[in-house]
């Protein structure tokens, strides 16, 4: 409960806050009666935003409970993973190579590069003896999205209007959703959110290890096949929306163990809240620290993020295999 | 088979192998940079080249032979050199083959140090080379400040290496967002890693880097085989093996630093360049000559593939480095958690 009135306000506070200060009387004003003039700011810019950061957010919180869920690992999260990488990247290759348009097109492509990237993390991280420990899971995402990061870089930096249109969306960043792109990602995160929470109690099981996860009657192999589709409509979804956003889906679900103990049925919830409201905040903090500039959230995401993420490396005494 | 040289107190072990692998590596590294000279938009015979070296060329070839192609080809050589260096002196401390200063962060400290002074400063190369050296140096700092706490283990080194290469590069990136069009553009080269359009201030910074930092590698190579028998015994051995440890971390985040001030974070050289040379000789100890030889090829010859395969397009050479290295990487990932069980 507590986590949603935090959310709300902090998307009351996100139409609020900007270059263009409004005041909540404008807001009202503006929502009810959309042909008024000085309403263009909260329609075009402050809403479709906002909008994007609750989605977004929640599905990065959602599909970083679910990573960390799928592979028992702390370190687990779409990013470490390099799916938002590969999402990044097949983006890329879409509107530049193919030439699609709109978001509708290339989600698609995010899709099918958040599973190539996630299939070839988990492939080499598993090879060896000792599974995929978290270290080797790490590893691999850091690699691989190391990679697609130069061959990314590659395309844009051939193609000067791609460069233009890409140097933002690239970092991760709000400012060009539009209310087009928010109603056509909602159906997508709406079914990977459902699947997500339909995995609580088969993830909760296999938390317990596949042979007495397979005692108690789940199916460890199917479970794991859906937690991937969850994790990379969510996370794809999100890089489409607002690019490739590091470290919320990581450090989110930890937070949300803190507050309600390991049991996914409340974890995964809690994560789509605490995602909504962490890049809410990122993004409402990156628009005023820099006053009149813009600082992008993908930004704002990595300082708060990247210090959560050592601390967990350091408290967690990650041993290698 | 080792011979060992004696300079009064400086001893040198010799190994054959080694020697005529560092002579090969850099006879194909200089052959392949000299013939990237004769290429381009004005193709030139490699008489011309030469002369023009000599002294008897015309003002056109003088142009596009010293004021633009040499610089190019020279910083290639040297940074491949320093990043391969880099990179066999830190994996031999840490004693694992996946630890290199890009992993570990270095590179992108290095990078957003050098994007703040092209960006904020709008600087020339002495003080991007000021700045890479900062952000290195910052860098090594912070992932030694925090994996030290944790009892300084060689994979802790690696993750803490992840986070501040994410936190180094949120600066960077961030910093492109704000500039302009052509600094932007500019800058973001300094993400990825190239060689293109290099002139001789930065052939001057990595040279400086290279005579500092080789010497003083050279001369501490007797340390690192000691370090590579543990902490425990190397300290039995010799009670200042810290200072020793700490002298060749240092002149490894110098390395890349004034590579990376020169070129960019060339990503996976520094990796990839000892593990080929300790492939090839077969032996844990990789030596300096051949690691900076190797490095230096791969370098040269990366940033010949980026300018002649995707022509009349050029891709930044570190664009390929990348697609190299990183499945190097993966697969020793597997190679070595497959052997420490």
């Amino acid at each position: 409960m507590g986590a949603a009135v935090l959310v709300a306000a902090a998307a009351w506070l996100s139409l609020l806050v900007g270059t263009q200060p409004i005041t909540p009387a404008d807001l009202v004003a503006a929502l009810a009666d959309p042909a008024a003039g000085s309403s263009a700011v909260v329609l075009h810019l402050r809403l479709p935003r906002t909008a994007a950061g609750l989605l977004a957010g929640a599905g990065l919180g959602l599909a970083g409970a679910v990573a960390q869920g799928l592979t028992r690992n702390p370190l687990a999260g779409p990013e470490v993973l390099g799916v938002n990488g590969g999402a990044a990247f097949a983006a890329v290759v879409a509107i530049s190579l193919v030439g699609v348009g709109p978001l509708g097109g290339y989600v698609w492509f995010c899709f099918a590069g958040a599973v190539l990237a996630l299939a070839a993390v988990l492939a080499i991280a598993t090879t060896g003896r000792g599974g995929a420990t978290p270290v080797k899971i790490a590893m691999a995402g850091a690699a691989v999205s190391a990679l697609l990061f130069s061959l990314t870089s590659a395309i844009v930096l051939r193609n000067h209007d791609l460069f233009e249109r890409f140097r933002f969306w690239l970092v991760g960043s709000l400012t060009r959703a539009d209310l087009p792109t928010v109603l056509q990602a909602t159906p997508f995160l709406a079914a990977g959110a459902v699947l997500a929470l339909a995995l609580a109690r088969p993830l909760d099981a296999a938390a317990l290890g596949d042979d007495t996860a397979r005692s108690i009657g789940a199916r460890p192999a199917v479970v794991r096949g859906l937690a991937v589709v969850a994790i990379v409509v969510l996370a794809g979804t999100a890089t489409a929306v607002a690019g490739p956003v590091g470290f919320v889906g990581l450090v989110v679900p930890h937070a949300a163990r803190m507050l309600t103990g390991p049991a996914h049925v409340r974890v995964l919830p809690l994560s789509a809240l605490l995602g909504a409201l962490v890049l809410l905040m990122a993004d409402v903090a990156g628009r005023v620290v820099l006053r009149p500039e813009e600082v992008q959230v993908g930004v704002t995401a990595a300082v708060l993020g990247a210090p959560v993420f050592l601390y967990l490396v350091r408290r967690r005494r990650v041993a290698w295999p | 088979m080792t011979a060992t040289l004696r300079a009064g107190r400086v001893s040198l072990r010799v190994e054959p192998a080694s020697v005529l692998l560092g002579a090969a590596a850099w006879a194909a590294a200089l052959a392949v940079a000299l013939y990237a000279v004769t290429v381009g938009d004005y193709p030139m015979p490699l008489s011309t080249v030469l002369d023009t070296l000599a002294g008897d060329g015309t003002l056109l070839t003088y142009d596009v032979v010293v004021r633009n192609r040499l610089p190019r080809a020279l910083v290639g050589l040297l940074v491949g050199a320093s990043l391969g260096m880099a990179g066999m002196v830190l994996q031999r401390i840490a004693r694992n083959p996946l630890v290199s200063p890009d992993v570990i962060g270095v590179g992108a400290g290095a990078s957003a140090g050098a994007v703040v002074m092209i960006v904020v400063v709008g600087a020339g190369a002495p003080a991007v080379a000021a700045g890479a050296l900062t952000g290195a140096v910052a860098a090594a700092a912070t992932v030694y400040a925090i994996a030290a706490r944790g009892g300084f283990r060689g994979y802790q080194l690696v993750l803490v290496g992840i986070g501040v290469t994410a936190l180094a590069n949120a600066a960077a990136s961030f910093l492109l967002t704000r500039s302009d069009r052509y600094a932007a553009k500019q800058a973001a080269t300094w993400l990825v890693g190239d060689v293109a359009g290099r002139s001789w201030p930065d052939v001057l910074t990595v040279a400086a880097g290279l005579a500092v930092g080789a010497p003083m590698v050279l001369l501490l190579t007797r340390h690192l085989r000691l370090l590579e028998l543990g902490d425990d015994i190397a300290r039995a051995l010799d009670g200042r093996i810290g200072t020793a440890r700490a002298a060749l971390v240092a002149s490894a985040v110098g390395l890349t630093a004034l590579a990376t001030a020169a070129a960019g974070p060339i990503g996976f050289v520094a990796l990839v360049a000892p593990q080929i040379v300790r492939r090839v000789l077969a032996t844990q100890a990789a030596g300096l000559l051949p690691v900076a030889g190797v490095g230096a090829l791969v370098v040269a010859a990366a940033d010949l593939a980026a300018r002649r395969l995707f022509s009349p397009d050029e891709l930044p050479a570190g664009v390929l480095t990348a697609a190299v290295g990183a499945p190097v990487l993966l697969y020793l990932l597997v190679r070595v958690s497959r052997r420490n069980g």
